[in-house]
């Protein structure tokens, strides 16, 4: 993998705040055109990560380059060509829709500004309600409105910070269309998210907590390196049975999903000793494979094990 | 980093953004245009430092002529209001303690005979000075008064006895304002006043709010330089500083009819020094304040020690030396001595000097805390 492919490439990278440690040198390496996950709790970092790497935040220690340019000097460069999408609608409510392309268009000097601003209203399909205010709009259309201002100078990586977050799964599915084609179209895109569909339309992914990355590849190797074993467990009293299975040795998980159980543990033996026998009491068992939720869920609770 | 100074496209973005912005928040820009208004109305015309038609009831125990003339003297003044003729010394006690009125005038019985025989008798006023405000001119003018009243009836072979009257007779200059006319005064200042109170506010709560709605983010992930976003979001402020400036030099000169003997262009110039130092608290503030309503709350405390301890409200050199030393801290205490000495006594640039100094030491220091203090809430 050489330089010119990668769109991120950072080492070490390390944050803290007021003596506590909110990003915990960190690595990642993200090709120009990958979409690249971004997951874990809240508070593990997400956001000050992202925050570090378009310039908002300088690192306390860490090294690298993003699209090229050294993250430690050179964070102007790199803001003219990050697109960044806070967590929190952060245009002007009390601009229109094109006062706030218009702006964002001026403040990053973006050549043939009119025309720029109207393609940009067309491909919204807002040129008719241009003139009303930002803060008037429902909640997926601000997202569009923040994406298409995101957009406006063409950057070359886009930083998403859960732009999904409070979006109906409609508006989720276009959203995510648009990512794609972006993706296609050589634009790297980094995206934080809590919804494990979403995980799974990512190219690769990281999973972050407490300020650790604990695992990142594509899903396939995410779930492959957290050795994993799951069973699901269909029948009658889940709920009583999840108590008893609990106490179980080589038990390590159990998550209801509807009306099946998922049980899983990093010892596919003493797992199978402690779930076969429910076969023949009414239950029905079968060995699947694991999921990224619960490959998630396991990383979560062995990371609040590790860091109290 | 050096390739990327200031640049004036994106600066301007930030000014046009924060006109649209002023123009759509009708309230704040009703407040703007409407304090100056509504503190013109209140200091220019409601409200008198001087005030007259003081009530005031006469206890007359004189059957004299001289008593008679120095009643219809009372009543011909425009301090006093002359409401009743008391008619016992129990009554003009009742009358104080209810405060039905501010003064009674006291004739003695004697008081023509002995004024006849060159005595001076003594001429009591007695009066509620709960407010010594209201009362200190008018206890000046009653002086004057039985002096005025009476010689009027002094003449012919009684003409003697007006040396008597008065041997040493009061007087009263007053220089620049020889009416005492409260507004020449209240007028001038209210610029300053108006100043310090929109300015703080607005700038306080324009930065503050960029952060409390999270657009601050937004705008410090684009190349936008720190410095741009801060000069764009003050320049609006100041042309609308000068608007009310504008507002209120025009009701000076036309409605007040405020004399403005010195140089207009001097004055505007050293407004810029105030407007900015104005700025700079609003700067510090939007820094230090989590919300909008925290900016607010810090906006009035800077606000109320402006207005009590600068010399608006209350003379200057009335106050005790630890307010007063607290006073020449405030821009707004030099800032009314210059606008005072321009417009009132035709000040020029070196006379009104000393003025402006203490209002750029102040700027600096704050715009000094304020940079830095901005500089630190990025990271």
């Amino acid at each position: 993998m050489n330089d010119a492919s990668l769109a991120i490439d950072v080492r070490g990278m390390t944050k803290s705040f007021a003596g506590h440690v909110v990003v915990d040198s960190i690595a990642m390496r993200v090709r120009r055109g990958e979409i690249y996950g971004f997951l874990g709790p809240n508070g593990s970092g997400k956001t000050t990560f992202l925050r570090l790497l378009c310039g908002l935040l300088r690192p306390d220690a860490g090294e690298g380059t993003c699209l090229g340019f050294d993250v430690r000097r050179q964070s102007d460069e790199i803001k003219r060509k990050v697109g960044y999408m806070t967590q929190r609608f952060s245009f002007y409510e009390d601009l229109s829709i094109e006062e706030n392309l218009d702006f964002i268009a001026r403040i990053f000097e973006v050549p043939g500004r009119a025309r720029a601003v109207r393609e940009s209203l067309v491909r919204l399909g807002l040129e008719n309600r241009r003139r009303q205010l930002a803060g008037e709009l429902s909640g997926g259309w601000k997202q569009r409105l923040a994406l298409a201002a995101c957009l406006i100078h063409r950057p070359e990586l886009l930083l998403l910070d859960e732009p999904t977050a409070g979006v109906d799964p409609k508006a989720r599915r276009d959203f995510w269309e648009e990512l794609h084609e972006l993706a296609a179209r050589g634009m790297t895109v980094l995206i934080t998210t809590h919804y494990m569909d979403e995980a799974e339309r990512c190219h690769r992914l990281a999973y972050l907590a407490y300020g650790r990355l604990l695992a990142h590849g594509t899903v396939e190797e995410v779930v492959g390196g957290a050795g994993l074993a799951t069973w699901a467990i269909a029948g009658p009293d889940l709920f009583g049975l999840a108590q008893t299975l609990r106490r179980r040795d080589g038990v390590e998980q159990v998550v209801p999903f509807g009306n099946t159980l998922h049980v899983s543990g990093s010892n596919p033996a003493a797992l199978a000793r402690a779930v076969e026998p429910l076969a023949g009491r009414g239950y029905r068992c079968e060995r699947v494979e694991s999921g990224l939720e619960d490959v998630f869920i396991r990383l979560m609770s062995a990371s609040e094990d590790n860091f109290p | 980093m050096s390739r990327y100074r200031f640049r004036f496209r994106r600066f301007w973005a930030i000014v046009a953004k924060e006109f649209i912005q002023m123009r759509r928040d009708r309230l704040t820009f009703g407040m703007m245009v409407g304090i100056p208004l509504l503190q013109l109305t209140l200091f220019g015309y409601a409200i008198n430092a001087d005030p007259k038609h003081l009530p005031t009831a006469v206890f007359c125990a004189d059957p004299g002529t001289f008593g008679r003339t120095l009643t219809v003297g009372l009543r011909n003044s425009d301090y006093f209001d002359v409401r009743r003729e008391a008619a016992s010394e129990a009554e003009v006690e009742r009358l104080l303690r209810l405060g039905e009125v501010q003064f009674v005038v006291h004739i003695p019985v004697d008081f023509t005979r002995r004024v006849l025989r060159g005595e001076r008798p003594a001429l009591l006023l007695q009066a509620d000075a709960t407010d010594p405000a209201a009362t200190g001119n008018a206890i000046a003018a009653v002086n004057q008064l039985a002096d005025r009243a009476l010689d009027r009836d002094l003449k012919g072979p009684l003409y003697p006895l007006r040396a008597h009257v008065g041997p040493v007779k009061l007087q009263i200059h007053r220089h620049y304002n020889p009416e005492g006319i409260t507004q020449y005064n209240i007028v001038p200042g209210l610029m300053g006043v108006v100043l310090t109170m929109t300015m703080v506010i607005i700038t306080a709560l324009a930065i503050t709010r960029e952060r409390e709605r999270g657009t601050m983010e937004n705008l410090l992930a684009t190349p936008v330089r720190p410095g741009e976003v801060m000069i764009g979001k003050l320049v609006p402020y100041i042309m609308v500083g000068y608007l009310q400036t504008l507002l209120i030099l025009l009701a000076a000169r036309f409605l007040f009819r405020v004399p403005m003997r010195g140089s207009l262009p001097l004055l505007l110039a050293f407004m810029l020094l105030f407007i900015a130092a104005n700025l700079a608290v609003g700067i510090t503030f939007s820094t230090l304040a989590r919300n909008q309503l925290q900016a607010m709350q810090m906006s009035f405390f800077f606000f109320l020690p402006s207005i009590l301890l600068s010399g608006f409200m209350f003379p200057f050199r009335g106050m005790p030396g630890w307010a007063q030393g607290l006073g020449e801290v405030l821009p707004l205490t030099h800032f009314l001595r210059l606008v005072r000495g321009i417009l009132l006594k035709g000040n020029g640039f070196l006379e009104v000097w000393h003025h402006a100094w203490p209002i750029a030491l102040f700027t600096f220091l704050l715009l000094g805390i304020g940079i830095r203090r901005y500089r630190r809430t990025l990271d």
